[in-house]
């Protein structure tokens, strides 16, 4: 073994260098404070290793990107250690290069000849932005997309070449696969290659200059190895147990999945307005708030350009008398500011209704698709984005707020969980055609009330008179009759909840069929099963099934429904105001038709 | 660089101490995110092949009894990572009906690295275009110089309500004389 080693040493010179590696002077002896420029190194190096590895499994490009992420997070063993390592890395980072940064100006470690040092340091910290700013968006979830793509559309304020700089980064005139494949040679290439070249300049620089130390020493100088080395060891180990610890916290206090978010995948048509940059770009994004219109270019670029230019300027600053002391002063006031922005912006979000919604509808959003893209049908060649699309738990209560809630309620609120600022004037649909809600249709003492008739022209129609008088003053033998009655119109509807129960009382359903002609008297006004000219009322047949509401919702007007005696409804699908994907994606909401969870509520972690 | 001036920190013992435990939190630094990738790496490792079942290739009708084999795909679900496709073409078969009537099926993949066979009727022969494997018509290796180390892979085929042919289709790792399923 020794003669492979002195072999390997008489041409490599590996004692040497492992000596000057681990003998470096460490003046006034091992101490802590010295330790934050290993913690960076050793930060780094975990983000090579993961990403590494990330990148065997991840595919840019608009249709794969949040899918692989997805497949990464939730199908490979240890799929989430290894992404949530890379993420809260990449936090850990930004922490740790603050604190370097200060120690580095208290401690005037900036002073000559140490400029170029310094200078490396900024450029890297520049670089570690720079692969925030792209590794956030490379999930393409709703997040990543949407605050990208407003960081990058403040590039357009830059003067003159602007609009070309963004078409440049962003590979075309909108967001897609250019985007990503773009991002990801900037995120996984041309970084960290970067940054591996001007991290060998810093460290190399330190080494020729030297520990900067801080006076008065305390103890004699001592070698690197092995007090210091033991220090920075203990505080990468910090490092690693903190970020390990806030991966499986979810686990530990028994609040969902380990590891780190993924939100819905990216929809370009589906507006965030949770959209916010990473906590460490907030205050940024508060600072921009306070520049109107075409000043945005002050607040996005002069203003951060100057203070930049100020910190590199450091080392000129602190050869004057007092320059150091201007330069620490500086510094703080600069990492103050930053804070009470970013607490000015964390509090601005926390009151502003909007985007608490927002941010709700986002968690559930992402808890939804998780649900569907793991379902056995999987995720389409389309990509997941069509998921939630195509899926009626989601659009239904979207469409349902926005073209519905003027009149109707869903459980008394808008379909999403809110309150509708419109007074309901019209029936509450949740439950419509089940047995349920069919018994206080019919029930003499709910009919008339706003959750059925009550608020509309039919509140004083056929119906609610044929209830209030002739149901209400039934025999109990012909109020069973009307009970047979509603389980078989019930029935036409063929409910997902009520399908079980239904393949069970088929015979009870066909009684009430018959009773339903000869019996209660709803024959007298409407057509079921046969067609009747005469019929005054809606067609009940197939009742509440999907067709029968699609078509309803397309045009209440129509002579098989309300005819001339329809109230305010719209015809959404005949005046095109929705169009037959989203007519069936309500009827199916409606209807409780869709894969998985019971209901959107139940989605709500 | 100057020699630094040695502290002898509390003495050797307590500095042997501190290199332990120095190199053992080292050697957790770095195992941990390499352990973490590396199970990610692995990964496939745990995963196997769907067991597929027979699928319906096409009918007895398309099919005469002439011993000439004909090509055909076929068409089932298919999983690739995160998406799932269904009746997709996942193969291809040589089926054919001897004279006498008996039905046999060939999967076209070259059981020496994988390229597709082709049928060539004037020769009577499946030669595969990449290393010139041939392969006689009832999947047997024809000429003996074949790089091939077995015959083509014949497959369970059987007929369903008369006249539905069904093929239970499967792939077999390459270069090995015994059929190995993937």
């Amino acid at each position: 073994m020794k003669r492979i080693l002195d072999w390997l040493d008489a041409r490599v010179g590996w004692r040497k260098l492992t000596h000057e590696a681990l003998y470096e002077n460490v003046p006034g002896g091992a101490r802590w404070r010295y330790a934050w420029g290993s913690t960076l190194v050793f930060c780094l190096m975990v983000q090579f290793v993961t990403g590494i590895f990330l990148w065997m499994n991840y595919a840019p490009s608009s249709q794969t990107a949040w899918e692989s992420v997805w497949y990464i997070q939730n199908q490979v063993a240890g799929g989430w250690l290894l992404r949530g390592l890379h993420h809260m890395f990449a936090h850990a980072m930004i922490v740790l290069m603050a604190l370097h940064l200060m120690q580095v100006v208290i401690d005037g470690a900036y002073k000559a000849p140490r400029e170029l040092n310094f200078w490396t340091g900024l450029v890297l910290l520049q670089l570690v932005f720079g692969l925030s700013l792209t590794g956030y968006l490379l999930p393409w979830d709703q997040k990543g997309f949407w605050a990208t793509k407003v960081a990058t559309n403040l590039l357009a304020a830059v003067p003159v070449v602007g609009p070309a700089l963004l078409k440049l980064v962003i590979g075309g005139t909108d967001y897609g696969h250019h985007t990503l494949t773009r991002f990801f040679a900037l995120h996984a290439g041309v970084l960290p290659g970067a940054m591996i070249a001007l991290l060998v300049a810093h460290v190399a620089l330190f080494r020729r200059h030297g520990l900067t130390a801080k006076l008065p020493k305390r103890k004699p100088d001592a070698p690197f190895w092995q007090d210091q080395v033991l220090k920075d060891a203990v505080a990468c180990l910090a490092v690693l147990v903190t970020v390990l610890f806030i991966l499986v916290k979810p686990r530990l206090f028994g609040h969902g999945a380990p590891g780190i978010e993924l939100g819905a995948p990216a929809d370009p048509t589906e507006p965030f307005s949770a959209a916010r940059p990473d906590w460490y770009f907030l205050f940024l994004f508060q600072f921009l708030k306070y520049f109107p219109g075409q000043s945005e270019v002050l607040g996005a670029f002069v203003i951060p350009g100057l203070v930049f230019g100020l910190i590199a300027l450091m080392p000129f600053i602190g050869r004057w008398k007092l320059g150091h002391r201007f330069n620490v002063w500086f510094l703080f006031t600069l990492l103050i500011g930053a804070g009470l922005l970013t607490v000015a912006a964390l509090r601005e979000d926390g009151t502003n209704a909007t985007y608490v919604t927002a941010v709700r509808q986002a968690d559930r959003d992402a808890e939804r698709v998780r649900e569907l893209a793991g379902s056995p049908a999987g995720i389409p060649v389309s990509g997941a984005v069509t998921l939630l699309r195509n899926d009626p738990l989601t659009q239904g209560p979207k469409i349902f707020s926005a073209k519905c809630v003027s009149c109707h309620r869903f459980g008394g609120h808008d379909g999403l969980g809110g309150v509708p600022k419109d007074l309901q004037s019209a029936s509450d649909l949740k439950g419509f055609a089940s047995r349920e809600w069919l018994t206080g249709l019919l029930d003499p003492t709910r009919i008339g009330t706003t959750n059925y008739f009550g608020a509309t022209r039919h509140g004083s129609g056929k119906m609610v008179k044929f209830v209030t008088k002739k149901v209400a003053a039934f025999t109990p033998e012909k109020r069973e009759q009307l009970g047979k009655v509603i389980v078989a119109v019930s029935a036409e509807a063929g409910l997902k909840s009520q399908r079980e129960v239904d393949g069970r009382e088929v015979k009870l359903i066909e009684e009430g069929r018959g009773l339903f002609v000869e019996g209660v008297g709803c024959a007298e006004c409407h057509a079921f099963h046969k067609p009747d000219p005469d019929a005054s009322g809606p067609d009940l047949t197939g009742y509440g099934s999907r067709a029968w509401l699609v078509k309803f919702i397309s045009d209440p007007a129509h002579a098989d429904f309300y005819g001339e005696r329809n109230d305010r409804m719209p015809a959404f699908g005949k005046d095109g105001m929705l169009s037959a994907e989203q007519i069936g994606l309500v009827a199916d909401w409606l209807r409780g038709e869709w894969y998985g969870a019971e209901s959107v509520e139940a989605l709500k972690r | 660089m100057s020699e630094p001036n040695q502290c002898n920190c509390g003495g050797d013992r307590r500095g042997f101490l501190k290199k332990i435990l120095a190199s053992a939190i080292g050697a957790v630094l770095t195992l941990v995110p390499a352990a973490a990738g590396l199970r990610v790496l692995l990964d496939p490792l745990r995963r196997k092949t769907a067991a597929g079942g027979a699928v319906l290739v096409t009918s007895l009708e398309a099919l005469p009894a002439d011993d000439v084999p004909r090509k055909f795909s076929v068409i089932a679900d298919r999983e690739d990572a995160w998406n799932k496709f269904q009746r997709v073409p996942v193969g291809a078969v040589y089926l054919r009906r001897t004279r006498g009537g008996k039905l046999e099926a060939l999967n076209v993949v070259c059981p020496h690295a994988g390229c597709f066979v082709d049928f060539n009727a004037a020769k009577e022969k499946f030669i595969c275009p990449c290393h010139n494997s041939s392969f006689a018509m009832d999947g047997k290796i024809a000429d003996a110089s074949s790089p091939a180390a077995r015959g083509l892979d014949s497959l369970e085929v059987e007929v369903r309500n008369e006249r539905e042919v069904w093929v239970k289709f499967q792939n077999f790792e390459a270069g090995k004389a015994k059929k190995i399923p993937v």
